[in-house]
């Protein structure tokens, strides 16, 4: 007996319990749909946090006003002491391994070219900040030394506002309206994609930190040396925990902040920061392992059951299969294939529902969806196995029978 | 002509191949002993038979005493208790499992008075059942199964289903399936048990033919009628064989001439 010939009688036997058959799959239908989701969404979310680390920049601390307690406050919105240029050049100084520093102070405001109007986060920064940020100017130029120093009325704007303000439109060299003062397009920003907190990173202009800070982020807030926050690369092989600590030591030199008092800023690694969420993920994908480890198990219970169900109801059909030569193996062989088959079918309509799950799923987190061959061939192999594994125990329940008394049966 | 005739005009030939056959079925001393609890059945209790290459043998008795037992056993569906029992050469006692699966296969074919045929398949597919687990595969098993339908006169309904077909046909079916391998052996366990007499003469019929083309025919009946067309009549009664007619050539035209 060939495997072909033992799938036609799986096949035969499958359909005449259509719906039993249909029913019985349902277990393998969700697991299997689980292991599709658990791959792609976890493997999904996965390099979509790696993608947002890379964004980040690398060997990259950021210092925020504020106490650490309180993450990401608004530079300047309280009463911390806001840092200034004064911080930014001692860390430069005196911190080893500083290969780039920028400050970057956020406001926003509307933004005009010709008919169009956005309303955007503009930023302040310095000329190292696209260094700092590992962020590619894509046409045009960088901000310059000069430009900073000069207050020049220059931008770099985001992808999203040149979509907005000059759809089909050459932005480089435009002049736009920021607050109602001209500024001309100097350069356009590489694509960043959504940030971990959902925050469209290229929607934005960024400015001049001098001329920002005098002309467009709410004059009456803003210090005269004031930068926002300070993002600082340091060189590669820098140890970045023993940098953040020489901030941290500097700045409360600075601040004459006594010791055993809090600090009135906060030090971050934010790629650290992503990694433990990806470790929060890690979580999230043991708990859907489990969930398809379960329903697949519930799942194959229920082939065990409908496959006994079967073997006592084709009993006479088995001692008819011994009287005329199918030997134990032939039985066993059978009935092994038919539970795999089950499971397979119970796998494919698991894949396209788990696929397309993940794609929702994908969709609305705005990750890139991972379905690859490998991801199928794991969810098909699983529901093999499960259907090998409880197969077994009604196979060898069939191959076991005596031909006399399988033949008598009723 | 009737029964009695036609199995005298079969006298020759069977005696022809009876000389011309060896020993094919040896039992010695067989016994089949069941344990039910506290009780002992002896469904078969010290049988001794030979029975030789193309013989035609009705095996008749009481309702219990014995012959499907003694069927199942030269049947290689089952093992004696004690004795020995040959067939084809082979001790069934010492064959393994899937020893007595292939002689089943090649050597024997069954024809159960049920059919036991295969719901919802047509009846070319139930024909090459045996050759799906004969090793080797014999080449174009689809001509073998055509090839016995058309022998036992059912060409004409190689796609038919059981249920579409009459219980004469049914077991047609089942009497090709048992010849597709061509055995040596065609066993029948009451194979008219569920017909009505004219479809079952007309299945004797086809016995006799068969056994005429040289193929040993051992049947289990109640009738006189049915087993009026068999050479030779074994009797059972509570596990042992009382009468034995028709044995040898002598006493096959003696126990035609009763
Ligand atoms: N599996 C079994 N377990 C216990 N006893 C059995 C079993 N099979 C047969 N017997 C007993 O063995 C005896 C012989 O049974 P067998 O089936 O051979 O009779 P039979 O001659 O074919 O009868 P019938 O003409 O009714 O078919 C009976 O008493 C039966 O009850
Ligand atoms: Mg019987």
């Amino acid at each position: 007996m060939t495997l072909l010939d033992s799938l036609a009688i799986a096949w035969t036997a499958l359909r005449s319990n259509l719906l039993r058959s249909i029913l019985t799959t349902l277990g393998i239908v969700i697991g299997v749909a689980s292991v599709i989701v658990l791959v792609a969404v976890g493997s999904g979310a996965r390099s979509e946090v790696e993608r947002q680390i890379a964004a980040l920049g690398s060997n990259m601390l950021v210092v925020f006003s504020g106490s650490s307690r309180v993450m990401g406050r608004a530079a300047g919105a309280g009463t911390d002491l806001p840092l200034a240029e004064s911080d930014m050049a001692a860390i430069r100084d005196k911190v080893p391994g500083v290969v780039a520093i920028s400050g970057q102070l956020n406001g926003s405001g509307p933004v005009v070219f010709g008919n169009n109007n956005w309303t955007t986060t503009i930023s302040g920064i310095h000329a190292d900040f696209a260094t700092v940020r590992d962020w590619p100017i894509v046409s045009g130029r960088d901000f310059t030394p000069q430009d900073i120093r000069g207050t020049a009325k220059v931008a770099l704007i985001g992808e999203t506002v040149v979509k907005q303000l000059f759809p089909g439109e050459e932005p480089v060299g435009a002049t736009i309206r920021v607050k109602n003062a001209p500024f001309q397009v100097v350069g356009v920003l590489g694509t960043k994609g959504p940030s971990s907190f959902g925050r469209d990173q290229d929607d934005l202009i960024l400015l001049p930190m001098t001329t920002a800070r005098g002309q467009i982020i709410g004059k009456s807030q803003v210090q005269t040396d004031q930068v926002g926050q300070i993002y600082i690369k340091f060189s590669d092989g820098t140890d970045l925990k023993e940098a953040g600590e020489d901030i941290e030591t500097l700045l409360r030199q600075r601040r004459r902040i006594q010791p055993g008092a809090e600090d009135s800023f906060s030090v971050r690694n934010l790629a650290e920061f992503m990694k433990a969420r990806t470790e929060v993920l890690s979580t999230m994908t043991y708990l859907l392992a489990a969930t398809s480890i379960i329903s697949l198990i519930v799942g194959g219970i229920g082939i065990m059951n409908i496959m006994l169900v079967s073997v006592t109801e084709r009993t006479r059909e088995i001692g008819l299969r011994m009287a005329v030569g199918g030997r134990s193996g032939d039985i066993m062989r059978q009935f092994l294939v038919e539970a795999v088959t089950l499971c397979l079918i119970g796998g494919i309509f698991g894949t396209v529902l788990g696929a397309a799950a993940a794609a929702i799923v994908a969709n609305a987190a705005q990750w890139p969806v991972l379905i690859s061959p490998s991801v199928i061939g794991l969810a098909l192999g699983s529901a093999a196995i499960t259907g090998i594994v409880f197969g077994y125990f009604p196979a060898r329940r069939a191959a076991s029978l005596n031909p006399i008394d399988a033949l008598r049966s009723e | 002509m009737n029964v009695h005739d036609r199995a005298k005009v079969d006298e020759a030939s069977v005696l022809r191949n009876r000389d011309a056959g060896s020993l094919l079925i040896r039992a010695t001393d067989v016994s089949k002993i069941y344990e039910m609890g506290e009780q002992t059945v002896r469904a078969l209790d010290g049988v001794s038979l030979d029975i030789a290459e193309g013989e035609f043998v009705a095996i008749m008795g009481a309702s219990g005493s014995g012959k499907s037992t003694m069927m199942n056993l030269i049947g290689a569906l089952d093992r004696p208790t004690s004795g020995t029992l040959t067939i084809n050469g082979r001790d069934i006692g010492a064959l393994s499992s899937d020893d007595l699966a292939d002689l089943r296969n090649k050597t024997i074919g069954f024809v159960f008075q049920q059919f036991n045929l295969l719901a919802r398949t047509p009846a070319l597919r139930q024909v090459m059942l045996p050759l799906l687990y004969a090793q080797p595969r014999p080449p174009d098993i689809e001509a073998l199964a055509r090839h016995r339908l058309d022998q036992v006169g059912l060409i004409s309904r190689l796609d038919h289903h059981p249920r579409q077909l009459s219980g004469g046909q049914q077991q047609r079916v089942a009497i090709a399936r048992a010849l597709v391998n061509n055995p040596k052996i065609l066993l029948a366990d009451e194979p008219t048990g569920a017909l009505d007499s004219k479809t079952s003469e007309d299945i004797m019929a086809l016995f006799t033919d068969l056994n005429k083309d040289g193929i040993t025919v051992i049947l289990v009946t109640h009738e006189a009628e049915i087993a009026a067309f068999a050479q030779r009549r074994i009797h059972f009664r509570d596990g042992r064989i009382t009468e034995d007619e028709g044995r040898g050539p002598a006493s096959v035209l003696a126990g035609g001439a009763r």
